[in-house]
């Protein structure tokens, strides 16, 4: 476990020869946080492929074929979910949905237990959205098989961060020195920390904005600049990135309601207007139209949001593949 | 039977004594301190070049789990790892299955223990029926049945209110009040400290002011009281600042810290092993900052004592996702170790202070035997191996638990051997010539 682990943890940034990578180092895509500069590039460029095949007319490759692939959900999500099962189906990996609801943890089976009655009928992969924070990290140590992270608690989810990469790097042609502004429920929030240590990695100049009750502890040290005006934090940014806040957060005294949080945190047109003119607004979904976004901004010409949908496809593609059937694998040769 | 411990050099704060003596046992009590005693009819026990003879750890914060929680340790079981790791006395927290609330409770872990006859067992008793923070419980009784001090310990004392009855009503049987202080309007669903190793990890955070303010709010009621209030396993840096303001206002206020608070910060969230939750603790490891205050503290005297919090669970317990694993972890195996390791051998603090810390400050703030190697006081007594190479290694020890974020750690120091009642009940390999 230690040999395994010894590569983990560290900066993501910098840590590899300016070459490139040609393969991940691990078999598992925990978080962002895991994966140097040259990786993260390396996903990109495999998901720029893939995306030419979702524009074919059979839009079907025999990539993965006689490969499994477990979708172990904890969580609903229709999004993600939906994202890995299309992207399975088109590398034609045989896949599996296990989706377990939140009682069956009271039922007594533990994630560990879970892990290994889906290890003895040997997946080549297994995808992993979990509420607790560090899930697929047990589940990595446990497996044998590749865990893909499509979301644990508030701590990561990498492929979105990943395909937001993508659908930057697509608009924008590059992503260092673009000024990229993440506004919302900070606190909550596992797609700031893949996003965050994704876009410093890859030398963007990250703002984030949030009310201070949902603002992490610490988050100075994340090497992004923290703001609590989102005026301040969207002036002349090139991209703006909303998140989701949820309705429970009023429960936890958080907020005082969400009327007020869109007076004073929702991206409206007006706002739009102090952001550079070919400014980028994303969404990671499931939107609240009147709550973190005017429908106006959602809908409008600087929305890339849909984009975002398709470009997941692809990212999701290019992980699986550069982790199951990529290049260099010994293992399964 | 007499035995006569040769050649030690005998480390002693509450005698004033620091340097070679040699120790007579007879019938389980200290019978002379002296130089050059005579073996006369005893059997003589050479004390290997280097070692240290004191009086007796005492561990005044355990978790034995007896009864109801048999799968994680035992009185039995815990009483071994005690003396396996130096203590010839443990105080037990109430937080068992039932609370030890009452006398039968409190009788029944005496009788575990007596029938395990390795370390003593000093039960703490339940400041509320339940623990529930509602209604005193019989402390008298209580006391009457062997308790040494009051804790609802894994939660802290409900209210303001209960807290001052509870110092007040135990002053009259002479028992401290031992609080965990927590705020759990603060903790809240915390799992670690709050601060940029949790947030980049996505964890809960308990922010400090969840003890510190808890920790102020006892001070004044010690204050109000005139009782004595003990602050269990402190964490926060402010709460030693709190404790520094009410000795210095003469409150009767003593505090303990951990060897994981003065050893480990909240950065062992992310490494090496990140989520591991034999990491996870309550109080949770907090900054360096504070973690230096804790050294500093130690070294100058603010804090009285070093207590394990020894936490066994069940490796299927600690085997799940962070948020879901219990707080704690095993502790009486590795104090000694650490306390050389970190604190000693880096000159933070003197061998003498060590002692104090570990068995004549307990002893005194639980007001129990032991402390001391005064002649007449049982003989219990602890001999260290200042040099000593120790490898932890969880597989080996002797607890039933094995939630230890030390283990493969190689540590400077150890133990020698622990004497209980005259009776050596613990040995290290190698040096079996004190366990005659």
């Amino acid at each position: 476990m230690s040999e395994r682990d010894a590569g983990r943890g560290g900066a993501a940034a910098g840590a590899e020869p300016a070459a490139g990578a040609s393969r991940l180092r691990s078999k598992d895509l925990l978080g962002i946080a895991e994966l140097t500069a040259d990786e993260i590039r390396l996903v990109l460029d495999t998901a720029e492929a893939m995306k030419e095949i979702g524009e074919r007319p059979i839009k079907k490759v025999p990539t993965l074929r006689g490969r499994t692939v477990v979708n172990l959900f904890f969580e609903p999500s229709t999004r993600t979910r939906t994202s890995f099962e299309v992207a399975e189906k088109r590398l034609s990996a045989d896949s599996l949905n296990i989706t377990v609801a939140g009682s069956s943890v009271v039922k007594g089976e533990t994630l560990a237990d879970t892990a290994l009655n889906l290890e003895a009928m040997a997946p080549d992969l297994i995808v992993l959205r979990h509420p607790s924070s560090g899930a697929s990290h047990l589940l990595a140590r446990i497996c044998r098989a590749g865990v893909i992270n499509a979301g644990d608690g508030m701590h990561e989810h990498p492929t979105q961060a990943l395909l937001d990469a993508l659908t930057i790097r697509e608009r924008k042609g590059r992503i260092a020195g673009l000024t990229v502004v993440i506004v919302g429920d900070l606190l909550h929030s596992r797609v700031l920390r893949s996003n965050v240590r994704l876009l410093t990695a890859l030398g963007a100049d990250v703002r984030v904005a949030a009310p201070a009750t949902l603002m992490p502890p610490g988050i100075e040290r994340f090497g992004v600049r923290a703001l609590t005006s989102i005026d301040a934090a969207v002036d002349g940014a090139d991209v703006i990135m909303m998140l989701r806040i949820q309705r429970e957060r009023m429960h936890g005294g958080f907020l005082p309601s969400l009327r007020e949080y869109f007076t004073v945190f929702g991206l409206t047109a007006e706002r739009l207007r102090l952001a550079a003119p070919d400014v980028i607004v994303m969404h990671p979904g499931p939107m609240n139209r009147g709550v973190e976004i005017a429908s106006d901004v959602a809908d409008g010409p600087h929305s890339v949001i849909l984009h975002q949908v398709a470009n997941g496809v692809a990212v999701r593609m290019a992980v699986l593949y550069l982790l199951a059937g990529g290049v260099d694998h010994e293992a399964t040769a | 039977m007499k035995r006569l411990l040769k050649g030690g050099r005998v480390v002693d704060p509450a005698g004033g004594r620091d340097g070679a003596f040699d120790v007579l046992i007879e019938d389980g009590r200290i019978a002379r301190v002296g130089r050059d005693l005579p073996a006369g009819d005893a059997v003589v026990l050479p004390v290997p070049a280097g070692c240290i003879v004191c009086p007796g750890l005492i561990d005044m914060h355990v978790h034995l789990r007896e009864p109801g929680q048999e799968h994680k340790e035992t009185v039995a079981t815990g009483a071994a790892a005690a003396v396996a790791g130096g203590f010839t006395a443990v105080a037990c927290m109430p937080n068992t299955t039932p609370v030890n609330d009452n006398a039968g409770v409190t009788a029944y872990m005496r009788q575990k223990a007596a029938e395990a006859g390795l370390a003593r067992v000093y039960p703490i008793g339940a400041v509320s029926k339940g623990s529930a923070g509602e209604e005193l419980a019989d402390i008298g009784e209580l006391h009457a049945a062997g308790c040494v001090a009051i804790s609802d310990d894994g939660r802290p004392v409900a209210t303001a209110l209960l807290m001052r009855r509870a110092l007040e009503y135990a002053e009259m049987f002479g028992m401290p009040v031992i609080d965990h202080c927590e705020d759990p309007s603060l903790k809240g669903e915390g799992v670690a400290h709050e601060g940029y190793h949790a947030s980049l990890l996505g964890l809960r955070g308990i922010p400090n002011a969840s003890e510190e303010i808890i920790v102020h709010r006892d001070i004044v009621l010690a204050g109000l009281t005139g009782a004595a209030f003990h602050v269990a396993h402190m964490s926060a840096r402010g709460s030693l600042d709190a404790v520094r303001y009410g000795k210095a206002r003469g409150v009767r206020v003593t505090c303990e810290v951990t060897p994981h608070h003065f050893v480990l910060t909240d950065e062992a969230l992310a490494r090496p092993v990140p989520y591991d939750t034999n990491v996870k603790m309550n109080p949770p490891l907090c900054e360096a900052e504070d973690r230096d205050a804790m050294l500093q503290g130690i070294a100058d005297g603010t804090i009285d004592a070093i207590a394990t919090d020894h936490a066994p669970h069940h490796a299927d317990e600690k085997n799940v996702e962070f948020d879901r694993a219990p707080f704690g972890i095993v502790g009486l195996e590795t104090a000694v170790p650490l306390v050389f390791d970190r604190l000693v051998h880096p000159g933070h603090i003197t061998l003498r202070r060590m002692v104090e810390l570990l068995s004549t400050n307990p002893a005194r703030i639980l007001r129990v035997p032991g402390g001391t190697l005064a002649e007449g006081a049982p003989a219990d007594i602890t001999i260290l191996a200042p040099d000593l190479t120790v490898s932890v290694a969880a597989a080996r020890l002797r607890s039933k638990s094995r939630n230890t974020p030390f283990d493969g750690w190689r540590l400077r120091g150890g133990v020698a051997a622990t004497i209980v009642g005259g009776r050596t009940v613990w040995v290290n390999d190698g040096m079996a010539a004190l366990g005659a």
